[in-house]
């Protein structure tokens, strides 16, 4: 490292700090007003810091009583997760076979580009018709109706991340365990699999919190605790009459908490997939 | 192998956006019969509705302003990030959190900041003695949607920041060293040494972010709904509300397929960029 001037060192930790600053108040504050009494909330000057803690918002969210905002909030819980986890599993199963045709077969790369744009369409354009179809099905406020939904967006992405996946797997290993004599099936599932293997966790992170993120179709194609998710749940609070900001920050802070440990603990995986999925084809 | 990905985009992609264009050629509504076959009337309606018009309007400036914001402080914030400082590992960790956050809740978390009787900011501002009253941040037609593109350029420009300190790093050292000490300044190292290795990575973000950001429902909707007033009634929004609350299918699906249209143009952009980029690698 070369020396820098003394002025140069000064206005990097400045930059620094006001950086660390701008992304830390925001989470911070979302912590604060969850644990601040309604009365700290409402006072004017605002009490930035709370008088006292107050940890009973949570206790109300993840308790179950009948009627009660925990139930609500409990049972947006448990759709989101079933949701995003179906969603995110079908979409694997879908798109891990397509991925592999793309990435070895060149005659198929068109599909890919097929893929991207199907993505990219914005949900507005296919939402009348699906809400049409949900609707003949019965599927309209149901967890399966909306992760057969969701696919129209987690199979075009994962295919999409999981091609670039494959390409990073010698196809030579493939071709010598031919001429070894082992079948296409064989070689699939014992060599390229367990190699690609990392890449297919990531691309399963990232359908994850895709799905988890989804607000447009789980707004229009739920109505009640039966599959109303976490992200529509939170926009009724928002929305609503709730006299008490703190037990929105309260549900936010807890919406929020399973993305934010993924992004704390998988870091590398998700900024290498984040940047390079974004720039490769 | 590619049946499983080929058939989901048909299927659940390609057969609704077949039918939202026929719903555009016809009179339907949401709920009901097929409706009559109108031809052109809806897109000759919608193009001469003035509520598109503003609604196309403020799309754009909402697209423009919080990309623009995002490129440039994604920049800056790489370039800061890019340098030898105590503490940077944990600060580039940090840049991973806003786009971990879910959208919703980070909408949910500004609505609060600008609150107008109890919100962060006025106390902040008020109490520094910048501003003598409380003001109705999302409330007032001035200021709604620069406090929504705030709330937006807070939550992405950290991802901009990413793909951008990825691809500083691509710089080779010896010509980054060879042109300090060719007594290049910093202007000139910047637009000589390192953008030819930024712009091609920028590019994709750019046109990427742009996507997402002409599609605009969920942020908007927990804000502002698209008021006050409609100042912020963007293109997604206003289709909501004329296929799923107004229910006229028809119309609300010519509207969508505008949307779609300016879509797949800046997709067919991204995927050319990308092609480019594969040919060139």
């Amino acid at each position: 490292m070369e020396r820098r001037p003394l002025l140069q060192t000064i206005l990097v930790y400045a930059a620094a700090v006001i950086l660390a600053v701008v992304i830390i108040v925001p989470f911070a504050w979302l912590a604060i007003m969850s644990i601040s009494s309604a009365a700290d909330l409402s006072s004017r000057p605002l009490n930035w810091l709370p008088q006292t803690f107050d940890f009973s918002r949570y206790g109300k969210l993840l308790t179950v009583a009948s009627n009660s905002a925990g139930q609500a909030f409990l049972a947006s819980l448990r759709n989101s997760l079933v949701v995003a986890g179906m969603a995110t599993i079908v979409a694997l199963i879908v798109a891990v076979p397509s991925a592999w045709a793309v990435s070895r077969h060149k005659q198929v790369g068109w599909s890919i580009y097929l893929a991207i744009a199907t993505y990219m369409l914005p949900a507005v354009a296919l939402s009348v018709p699906l809400y049409k179809g949900l609707a003949a099905l019965g599927l309209l406020n149901n967890v399966f109706g909306l992760a057969a939904v969701y696919l129209t967006i987690l199979a075009p992405f994962t295919a999409w991340l999981l091609k670039s996946g494959f390409d990073a797997v010698p196809r030579e290993i493939e071709s010598a365990a031919m001429i070894d004599g082992a079948r296409l099936d064989q070689i699939l599932r014992r060599l390229t699999l367990p190699l690609a293997a990392p890449a297919v966790a990531t691309a399963a992170l990232f359908a994850l919190l895709l799905a988890w993120d989804e607000f447009f179709y789980a707004l229009l194609f739920t109505s009640d605790q039966r599959a109303k998710t976490l992200t529509v749940a939170i926009a009724d609070l928002a929305g609503g009459r709730i006299a008490d900001y703190g037990l929105i920050a309260t549900a936010g802070v807890l919406a929020a908490l399973p993305p934010v440990i993924i992004g704390i603990v998988m870091q590398r995986a998700l900024v290498a997939g984040l940047t390079q999925g974004g720039v490769k084809g | 192998m590619l049946l499983p990905l080929l058939a989901v985009i048909v299927l659940i992609i390609g057969w609704p956006l077949a039918s939202t264009i026929g719903l555009s050629l016809s009179d339907a509504r949401l709920v009901g019969t097929a409706g009559d076959f109108v031809g052109l009337t809806n897109f000759a309606n919608t193009l001469g509705n003035p509520s598109f018009g503003a609604a196309f309007l403020n799309t754009a400036v909402f697209a423009f302003a919080s990309v623009a914001i995002e490129i440039v402080v994604g920049v800056l914030a790489a370039l800061l990030l890019d340098q030898e400082f105590y503490g940077r590992t944990v600060l580039r960790a940090l840049m991973i959190l806003p786009w971990a956050l879910p959208t919703i809740v980070n909408a949910t978390l500004w609505r609060l900041i600008y609150n107008p009787e109890y919100g962060a900011l006025n106390a902040l501002l008020n109490q520094t003695g910048l501003i003598p009253d409380y003001r109705s941040w999302l409330g007032e037609p001035s200021s709604a949607m620069a406090a929504i593109i705030a709330a937006d350029v807070w939550k992405n420009f950290p991802l901009v920041a990413l793909i951008a300190l990825a691809a500083l790093q691509t710089v080779p050292k010896d010509i980054k060293a060879a042109s300090i000490v060719d007594g290049a300044g910093v202007f000139a190292r910047f637009r000589f040494v390192v953008w030819p290795y930024l712009a091609g990575p920028l590019m994709v973000a750019l046109v990427l972010r742009t996507i997402e950001a002409f599609k605009v429902f969920d942020i908007i909707w927990v804000m502002t709904r698209g008021g006050p007033a409609d100042t912020t009634r963007t293109l997604s929004i206003l289709v909501y509300q004329e296929a799923f609350s107004f229910q006229r299918a028809g119309s609300g699906a010519s509207m969508a397929l505008i949307v779609t249209l300016i879509i797949t143009v800046l997709a067919a952009l991204y995927i050319a960029t990308i092609r480019r980029g594969v040919a060139r690698a």
